[in-house]
C-alpha cells in the first residue's frame, strides 16, 4: 500500500553498524575485565566446597561440574554440623581474625583522628617550628609515605623488644598508625581545603571556641572525607602482612599471618586453604560492595586539584 | 542581624574582660577593634584570628613547670634504666616499658602546657602537634636508632650482641650479588608501572564512556584492591597458576603449551610476579585517572567535535594533554607503592629461583628471618631508603618542571 517515503542514508546505517562495533568493544572489553578481576574471589569460594577430586579434575562450576561439600569450612570448624562442637583451629581462627578487628579499627581510628586534627590546622593557620613553615610540615608529614616498612621493621624489632612491646597489639596499632597517618592527612587536607574559611569566621563570631566550632561545625561537613580515609586505612592495615610477621609470634598475630603460614603446609588440600582465604577477604570484600563511593572518593582525593 | 550578633559579643566581651573600653575613643572604634580582634580577615585561605590573650605570671609559671618537670621525671627514667642496663645499677625496671609512660606523660604535659603557656595560641598548637610528636618520635628516634645498627654487626642468634664493626657492612653489600640483584628487579617492577599506567587509562576512559551497569563495573574493577595481598599470594600464585591442577594452568594446556611452569624460568617467574602487583593495584591507578577524567570539562569535548576532531585526535590533543597533571600524580603514588612490594614475593617465590624474582624488602626479610641478621640487614634497609630518597627526589622535581607551563 504505502511506500516508505524516508529512507536512512548510507551514512546514517554506516554510523549505525560502527556505533554497535563500538558498543560490543566497549563491553567486550569490560566484561573481560570484569572476568579478570571477579574469577579468583570465584574460583576461592567454589574451591572452598570441593573435595579432592573435584580440585584434580579441575570441576569449576558448582551443582553442574560437582556436589559442593562443606569440606573447607569444617577444617575450619565453621560448617553447619560443626560449628558447635569445639575445634582448636576455629579457636584460633576467630583469635587472629578478633586480632586484625581490634588492630586495623584501632589504627585507623587514632590515624583519622590525629590526621584529621593536623590536616584542619595546616590548613587553617600559619604555623612556624624553627625554619618550619607550613608547606614543610605538610611535606615532612606526606613524605612518611615514602619510607619503605623495612627501614623501620628491624629497629622496632629491636625497640619494641626493649619496651616489651613484641607481640602485643598496641605495638601493631602504633606502627599502623604510623604507615597510614601520611595517606588520612592527604586525604584530609583536600576535604579541609574544599570547605570556605568563612564558615569558622561565622562560628567564631557566635562565641564558639575554635576547637568547638572545629568539632561541631566543620568535623560534620568534613565527615565523608573522614569516612573516606578510615576505610582507605582499614583496608591497609587489615591486609598488612609485613610488620605482622616480624614484630608478631603468638598472641598478636593477624589474619594475614596465619593465612601465610598455613599456605607452604597445607599441600593439595586446597579446600581449607580456599576457605581460610575466603574468610580473610570477606570483610573487605563486603566492605567494597558496600561503602565504594568512599573508597573512590579517598582515593580521587588529591588526585584532581 | 549582624548588629545583635556583634552586640551579643561585645557583652561576652566585656564579662570576658578582654579588653579595655577606655582603650578606645568612641563606638565606632570600639566595633572595627572587635570585628578586628574576634573574627578577622581572611588572608589567602587561612584564618586569621587575632585574640589578645593575657597569661598571667603564675600561668606561665605553672606551664613551664609542667614541661620541666615531666622532662626531668623522664630524664630520671632514662639514666635509671641506662644505668641498669650496663649494670651499675642494681635496682631498675625489667624492661623500657616504664620510660615508654614516662615519654608519654612529657608529651601529653607539652601539649596540655601549650594551652597554659601561649593560650589561644597554644590551642592552634595543639592540632599539629600530637602529630608531630607522634611521627617524630616513631620515625625519626627508630632512624637515628637503625643508623647505630646498621654499622655493626649483629647476628640475634650469636651470643655476642651487638658490635660495632665500621664500614664491613658496606664492604659485604658490595661484593653481595643477590643485593644488587634485588636491586635490578626493583627496577623491573618500577618499569612495569608504564604497562600499568596504559592499561588503568584504557579502562578509566571506557568506566568514563556512556555505559550501562557503571556501577558493577566500578565495583567489580575496585575488588582486586580490597584483597589482601597474601590471600591473593595464595590465590592467584599457589593454586590458580599452580602447574598441575590450577585452572589457568589448565587453560594454558588447552591452548597448546604443553608443560605449564609459571615459576621455573627466572623472567616468567619475574613476569607472573609483576602481573599479579599489577592485577592488586591497577584500579588505586585507574580510579585516579577516572576522577582526572571525569574533572574535564564537558565543553572542551564538544568545541573539539564541533571543529571536526577524530576521536584519536580528540584523545591525543585534549584528554591526555589534559590528564598529564593526575596521571603523574598516580604514577607517582604508584611508585612509592611499588617500592613497598613484598608480601606477594616472600609467599609465592620467596625470591626463587634464584633471586630471580627478589625485592629489595623481601630479600632483607628473608635476611632476617633465615639469619637473623639484623645489623647487615639494617645496612641494607638504610642503603635503599637512601637511594629512594634520592630518586624519588629528583623525579619529583623532574615532573614539576615538566608539568610547569612553558610561555
Amino acid at each position: 500500500m504505502s511506500t516508505q517515503i524516508f529512507h536512512d542514508s548510507k551514512a546514517d546505517k554506516a554510523f549505525r553498524a560502527s556505533w554497535m562495533v563500538n558498543r560490543i568493544f566497549i563491553y567486550g572489553i569490560l566484561i573481560i575485565w570484569a572476568i579478570i578481576c571477579l574469577f579468583p574471589i570465584y574460583w576461592t569460594i567454589t574451591t572452598s566446597f570441593k573435595t579432592a577430586p573435584d580440585v584434580m579434575k579441575g570441576n569449576i562450576v558448582p551443582w553442574w561440574d560437582y556436589t559442593p561439600k562443606w569440606l573447607g569450612f569444617k577444617s575450619l570448624g565453621l560448617s553447619p554440623n560443626t560449628i558447635f562442637i569445639e575445634s582448636t583451629v576455629r579457636e584460633e581462627f576467630l583469635k587472629r581474625f578478633w586480632n586484625s578487628t581490634i588492630i586495623a579499627v584501632c589504627s585507623s581510628s587514632i590515624a583519622v583522628m590525629l590526621g584529621s586534627c593536623t590536616a584542619y590546622g595546616l590548613s587553617r593557620f600559619k604555623y612556624r617550628f624553627g625554619f618550619m613553615r607550613n608547606s614543610d610540615i605538610s611535606f615532612f608529614f606526606l613524605s612518611q609515605l615514602i619510607l619503605p616498612p623495612v627501614v623501620l621493621a628491624l629497629p622496632f624489632l629491636v625497640l619494641y623488644k626493649e619496651l616489651a612491646l613484641l607481640d602485643t597489639r598496641i605495638g601493631l596499632i602504633a606502627l599502623y598508625t604510623l604507615t597510614v597517618l601520611p595517606i588520612v592527612i592527604w586525604i584530609m587536607r583536600d576535604q579541609f581545603s574544599s570547605i570556605p574559611v568563612e564558615l569558622e569566621e561565622a562560628a567564631l563570631v557566635d562565641g564558639l571556641s575554635l576547637w568547638k566550632a572545629f568539632v561541631t561545625i566543620i568535623l560534620p561537613i568534613a565527615l565523608p572525607g573522614m569516612v573516606a580515609a578510615f576505610i582507605i586505612s582499614l583496608v591497609l592495615t587489615w591486609n598488612e602482612y609485613f610488620f605482622a610477621a616480624l614484630l608478631t609470634s603468638s598472641h598478636a598475630k593477624t589474619l594475614p599471618v596465619m593465612v601465610a603460614s598455613q599456605t607452604g603446609s597445607q599441600g593439595i588440600s586446597w579446600w581449607s586453604m580456599a576457605a581460610l582465604s575466603f574468610a580473610a577477604i570477606l570483610p573487605l570484600v563486603i566492605i567494597g560492595i558496600i561503602l565504594e563511593k568512599f573508597i573512590i572518593k579517598g582515593m580521587a582525593a588529591g588526585a584532581v586539584k | 542581624m549582624i548588629v545583635r550578633l556583634l552586640s551579643t559579643r561585645l557583652l561576652w566581651g566585656f564579662n570576658k574582660k578582654k579588653i579595655r573600653p577606655a582603650r578606645f575613643a568612641g563606638l565606632k572604634y570600639y566595633l572595627l577593634d572587635w570585628v578586628h580582634i574576634i573574627v578577622s580577615s581572611t588572608e589567602g585561605d587561612y584564618l586569621h584570628i587575632v585574640m589578645q590573650d593575657e597569661i598571667s605570671a603564675r600561668r606561665r609559671y605553672l606551664g613551664r613547670t609542667m614541661i620541666w618537670g615531666s622532662a626531668l621525671i623522664l630524664l630520671f627514667f632514662v639514666i635509671v634504666q641506662s644505668l641498669h642496663q650496663v649494670g651499675w645499677l642494681a635496682s631498675g625496671f625489667a624492661t623500657w616499658r616504664p620510660t615508654l609512660y614516662a615519654y608519654l606523660f612529657w608529651a601529653s604535659c607539652l601539649c596540655w602546657a601549650q594551652v597554659i603557656l601561649y593560650g589561644e595560641q597554644g590551642k592552634r598548637r595543639l592540632f599539629i602537634l600530637p602529630a608531630v610528636l607522634f611521627v617524630v618520635s616513631m620515625v625519626i628516634f627508630p632512624l637515628i636508632f637503625a643508623l647505630g645498627i646498621a654499622f655493626s654487626s649483629w647476628n640475634l642468634s650469636s651470643p655476642d650482641g651487638r658490635q660495632f664493626n665500621g664500614f664491613d657492612n658496606v664492604i659485604q653489600m658490595w661484593s653481595d650479588p643477590f643485593y644488587w640483584n634485588a636491586l635490578k628487579n626493583m627496577v623491573y617492577y618500577t618499569l612495569a608501572i608504564l604497562v600499568e599506567y596504559i592499561v588503568a587509562f584504557g579502562l578509566a576512559l571506557l568506566l568514563n564512556a556512556q555505559i550501562k551497569a557503571r556501577k558493577f563495573f566500578r565495583v567489580a574493577f575496585l575488588m582486586p584492591l580490597m584483597l589482601s595481598p597474601v590471600a591473593v599470594s595464595w590465590m592467584l600464585g599457589k593454586s590458580m597458576l599452580e602447574a598441575r591442577f590450577g585452572p589457568i594452568s589448565r587453560l594454558a594446556r588447552e591452548l597448546g603449551w604443553d608443560n605449564p611452569s609459571f615459576f621455573g624460568s627466572p623472567e616468567m617467574a619475574r613476569t607472573m610476579i609483576m602481573m599479579m602487583d599489577a592485577w592488586t593495584f591497577i584500579p588505586l591507578m585507574m580510579i585516579m585517572i577516572l576522577a582526572g577524567l571525569q574533572a574535564i570539562p564537558k565543553e572542551l569535548h564538544e568545541a573539539s567535535e564541533v571543529d571536526g576532531a577524530t576521536p584519536w585526535k580528540k584523545f591525543w590533543e585534549i584528554t591526555f594533554p589534559l590528564m598529564l597533571p593526575v596521571s603523574v600524580t598516580a604514577i607517582l603514588i604508584r611508585i612509592i607503592f611499588k617500592l613497598k612490594l613484598a608480601d606477594i614475593i616472600i609467599n609465592v617465590t620467596s625470591g626463587g629461583p634464584g633471586g630471580a624474582t627478589d625485592s629489595v624488602t623481601s630479600f632483607i626479610f628473608r635476611e632476617y628471618r633465615d639469619r637473623s641478621n639484623v645489623g647487615y640487614g639494617t645496612f641494607l634497609a638504610i642503603f635503599y631508603l637512601v637511594i629512594i630518597v634520592i630518586a624519588m627526589t629528583i623525579l619529583i622535581k623532574l615532573s614539576d618542571r615538566w608539568m610547569k607551563p612553558r610561555h
